[in-house]
């Protein structure tokens, strides 16, 4: 899914990272925890967070991450929009619940990154 | 062979990742593969974090070798007692306030192990703690 679609089906608000409109993402992983994106995530995968300080972006630079979405319409600390849009990540403002947002996202297609298939 | 060492000061939340960030920007110059680059940025974010939160203050070392990259944290701070327990997923010792900045889930130690060829800890209570990963190119 592009990242434009992504923002159509959660009514987001661009706040920065426009140009990556049209990458793909293939999975969408969910959590307001950082270690567990750092554990479970793979490239190619938008983020959904509650977590509106500048470790979210953080995170999604370790990796490569190219989306985040911030849900319930928490405006994320000026100095992570600042950051994300030094990095090129694109960062996204949906009004929806992080249940909602992932609901929409995944009846619209999107898949889930899949537990327990790290390579060790 | 490069090897490049960076403080990191204690409980600082703000600037936790700054050398992590160094660190991938070094490696992308090196022209590292990305998913080394990612597994080796997890376990120096990882382990940043635990130095910011956990310890008195230490440093980061990241040194490239011959067919493999070390990856060394060291700590000045209270150690760890039971490594073990600490290895455990799930299990930590944050404060909620550091759970509040998104981290303190007990995966740190876990992911750095997952993620790295190589990985060992030593820990003195009352001391201080050093984690050496490496990673092969």
């Amino acid at each position: 899914m592009r990242v434009q679609e992504i923002a159509n089906v959660l009514n987001a608000q661009w706040l920065c990272g426009e140009d990556c409109a049209s990458m793909q993402v293939s999975t969408a992983f969910a959590s307001d925890m950082m270690s567990d994106v750092l554990a479970f995530v793979q490239e190619d995968t938008v983020l959904l967070t509650g977590l509106i300080n500048s470790q979210a972006v953080r995170t999604a630079e370790m990796l490569d991450l190219p989306c985040l979405v911030f849900v319930r319409g928490k405006n994320p600390h000026q100095d992570a929009i600042e950051r994300a849009r030094a990095l090129g990540i694109a960062a996204l403002l949906t009004p929806y619940s992080m249940f909602e947002a992932c609901g929409r996202l995944y009846m619209a297609g999107l898949q889930p990154v899949r537990l327990g298939e790290d390579d060790d | 062979m490069i090897k490049e060492t960076y403080p990191v000061k204690a409980g600082d939340m703000t600037a936790a990742g700054d050398v992590s960030a160094r660190i991938k920007r070094q490696m992308k110059q090196l022209g590292i593969s990305a998913p080394i680059m990612r597994r080796i940025s997890v376990c120096t974010y990882e382990a940043e974090i635990n130095l910011v939160i956990h310890s008195l203050g230490g440093e980061l070392t990241f040194e490239i070798m011959p067919g493999k990259i070390l990856v060394c944290a060291r700590d000045r701070g209270p150690g760890i007692a039971d490594i073990d327990k600490a290895m455990t997923e799930g299990w930590s010792t944050a404060s909620n306030e550091v759970r509040n900045m998104g981290f303190g889930a007990g995966m740190g130690l876990p992911n750095m192990k997952r993620n790295a060829d190589e990985f060992s800890i030593t820990s003195q209570v009352g001391v201080g703690t050093e984690i050496s990963m490496g990673f092969l190119i």
